[in-house]
C-alpha cells in the first residue's frame, strides 16, 4: 500500500518523527565525536583559541539534546509507542543524555586546558590524557554506527572496550600523584589534570552506558553478564619515594 | 474519587498486576477451528485461559478473536452454517458436549456486548431477569439482595439506588455498560466474556469500566476483545494476538507489548499493519 515497506508504520507522520530522532541523535553523536576530537589536540597543542572554540559548541549539543527530549515526549503524547518503537525512544532519550554529558566533559576539558597553558606541562600526561581522548573518541564513533546499523555485536564490543580506557587512567593517576609527590609546584597543574583524566574516564563510561542502550534497544533487554571493570584508582595509594 | 486520583485500575487492587501462571487453566481450546460454511474462521487454536486472570485477544478485525470468544459460551450455535472443530472446555468438561445444557453454560460463562444493551426495563428488573429465569432467588428479599450486590459489584449502584425502577434505557452510556455488566455478574458466572465493551464509551466511562474489569478478576475469570491496544495493556494479564484466523503469539501482557517474539505481533502492537 502506497509502496510502503513492511518496515514502515501506517502513519507516515510516526515513521518522520521516528527518523527525525534517530538523525538528531546522530547529528548529535557527530558534533560529540568532534568535540572529542578537539579536547585530544588542546590538550596536548595548549591552543586557547580552539579551547575558546571547543567551549562555544558545546551549546549546539545542548540543544539538540533539548529538541530530542521534546520530540520523545510528544511521540509517547501523540503516538503511545510499543515494543521496539518504545524501545527506540527510551533509547534515544538515554543516548542524548549521555552523549550531552561527554560534551560537557569536553567542555570542562577546554576550561581547565586554559589554566595548565600557563604553566610548563607535566611530563608526557597531557599525551596520555590525548590517547584516552582518541579511545573514547573510537567507541563513540563505533556506537553509533551499531546503533545506525542496529548492531548488536559491534555495540557489546565497544562495551568491553571501556577496560582499556580504564587502564590509561590507572597509570595516568600513578603517575599524577608521583608528580604531586616530587614537587608541590606540579600540584596545580597535576590536580587538573586529575579531573580531566578523571572526566574522560567517565565519558568512557558513558559510552559504556550507550553501548549498553544500544543492547537493549536491539534485544529488548539490558546485557546481563558483569563487564569487565578497570578502573582501580579509588583504591590506589602512592607513597612519598615510591617510583611512579 | 479524590480528584487527583487516576481512575486506573492497577492501583485500586491488591491483585498483583503481572500474569501469575500457578492459576488454574479456568477455559482450555485445543486446535479449535471454526467454519462458517465454507470459509475457514480458525485455525487449530489452542489457547489457555487461566483462573482469576484477565485474558486479551487482539489483532486486526476478522482475525477471528470475536468467533474465538463466542465459542466460548457457545454463542455461534445460532449460525447454522457454523461448524466447530477442536475442543472447548470449562474446567476440563467439553462444552460442545451433546449433554451439555447450553443455558447452563451461558450461566457460567456470560457475556457482555460491545454496545450497552439493558433490556427496556427498569434498572431493577434488568437485573432481576437473569436470576428469576434460572431460579436462583426463592423470595423478594433474596432477589433484592442478588440486585443490589450485583449493582455493587458492577460500581453503579451509589448512581443509581434512588431509581432502580426507572428505565435501564434512561441511564448514560458508561452507566448502560455497567448495568450489563451487573447483568451478567447477577447469574453468579464463573467467566465473564467483554466483546469491545469500552468501544462505545467515552475515556471517563472507559477508565471506570477498566477499574471494574481489575476489580472483577478476584472473583472471576475474564476474556477481553478489544481493539484498543492501550486498553489490552493496561486491563490483561495474558495476552493473545490472533491473526487470519491463526493465534500467533500468546504470552505475558508484558512481554507482548514490550518485547514480543513474533514479527507479525510486533508489526500489529507498533501499528506496521491493519
Amino acid at each position: 500500500m502506497n509502496g510502503k515497506s513492511s518496515d514502515d508504520h501506517i502513519s507516515t507522520a510516526f515513521d518522520n518523527d521516528l527518523r527525525q530522532i534517530e538523525n538528531l541523535v546522530v547529528t548529535m553523536g557527530g558534533l560529540v565525536e568532534e568535540q572529542i576530537e578537539q579536547a585530544a589536540q588542546v590538550i596536548v597543542t595548549r591552543d586557547l583559541e580552539k579551547a575558546a572554540a571547543l567551549i562555544a559548541s558545546d551549546k549546539r549539543v545542548d540543544e539538540i539534546e533539548e529538541e530530542i527530549d521534546q520530540l520523545v515526549v510528544r511521540i509517547i503524547a501523540l503516538r503511545q509507542p510499543a515494543a521496539q518503537d518504545l524501545r527506540a525512544v527510551m533509547a534515544a532519550l538515554k543516548l542524548a543524555s549521555d552523549l550531552e554529558r561527554i560534551g560537557d566533559y569536553t567542555k570542562n576539558l577546554a576550561k581547565r586546558t586554559q589554566v595548565l597553558a600557563q604553566v610548563a606541562p607535566v611530563g608526557n600526561t597531557a599525551k596520555s590524557v590525548k590517547r584516552m581522548c582518541m579511545m573514547v573518541r573510537q567507541m563513540v564513533k563505533d556506537v553509533l554506527d551499531a546503533y545506525l546499523s542496529r548492531d548488536l555485536a559491534s555495540a557489546d564490543e565497544v562495551r568491553l572496550r571501556d577496560e582499556d580506557v580504564d587502564q590509561v587512567h590507572n597509570n595516568l593517576f600513578r603517575s599524577l600523584l608521583t608528580y604531586m609527590l616530587e614537587d608541590p609546584r606540579n600540584i596545580t597543574p597535576c590536580m587538573h589534570l586529575l579531573f580531566i583524566a578523571k572526566n574522560v574516564e567517565r565519558m568512557g563510561d558513558h559510552t559504556t552506558s550507550i553501548a549498553e542502550q544500544v543492547h537493549f534497544l536491539i534485544t529488548g533487554e539490558m546485557p546481563d553478564d558483569e563487564r569487565p571493570k578497570g578502573d582501580v584508582t579509588s583504591t590506589t595509594f602512592v607513597e612519598a619515594g615510591s617510583a611512579a | 474519587m479524590d480528584m487527583s486520583t487516576h481512575t486506573d485500575a492497577s492501583d485500586a487492587t491488591a491483585l498483583p498486576k503481572t500474569a501469575d501462571h500457578t492459576k488454574p487453566v479456568k477455559m482450555r481450546g485445543e486446535k479449535v477451528s471454526v467454519f462458517y460454511g465454507e470459509k475457514q474462521a480458525l485455525f487449530d487454536v489452542d489457547l489457555d485461559i487461566r483462573q482469576n486472570q484477565v485474558t486479551a485477544l487482539i489483532g486486526p478485525s476478522g482475525c477471528g478473536k470475536s468467533t474465538f470468544l463466542r465459542c466460548l459460551n457457545r454463542m455461534n450455535d445460532t449460525i447454522d452454517i457454523r461448524r466447530v472443530k477442536g475442543n472447548l472446555s470449562l474446567d476440563g468438561t467439553d462444552i460442545y458436549d451433546a449433554n451439555v445444557d447450553v443455558v447452563e453454560l451461558r450461566a457460567r460463562v456470560g457475556m457482555v456486548f460491545q454496545k450497552p444493551n439493558p433490556f427496556p426495563k427498569s434498572i431493577f428488573e434488568n437485573i432481576a431477569y437473569g436470576p428469576r429465569i434460572h431460579g436462583l432467588a426463592h423470595n423478594a428479599t433474596d432477589m433484592e439482595e442478588i440486585v443490589v450486590s450485583s449493582l455493587k459489584r458492577a460500581g453503579l449502584f451509589d448512581e443509581v439506588k434512588d431509581r432502580l425502577k426507572e428505565p435501564g434505557t434512561g441511564l448514560s452510556g458508561g452507566q448502560q455498560q455497567r448495568l450489563c455488566i451487573a447483568r451478567a455478574i447477577a447469574v453468579s458466572p464463573e467467566v465473564i466474556l467483554m466483546d469491545e465493551p469500552c468501544s462505545a464509551l467515552d475515556p471517563i466511562a472507559t477508565a471506570v469500566v477498566e477499574e471494574l474489569i481489575d476489580e472483577l478478576r478476584q472473583n472471576y475469570t475474564i476474556v477481553i476483545v478489544t481493539h484498543s491496544m492501550q486498553q489490552a495493556a493496561r486491563v490483561s494479564q495474558e495476552t493473545a494476538f490472533f491473526h487470519l484466523g491463526y493465534v500467533v503469539e500468546t504470552g505475558v501482557t508484558d512481554d507482548i507489548f514490550t518485547k514480543p517474539s513474533d514479527p507479525r505481533t510486533e508489526a500489529y502492537i507498533t501499528g506496521r499493519i491493519g
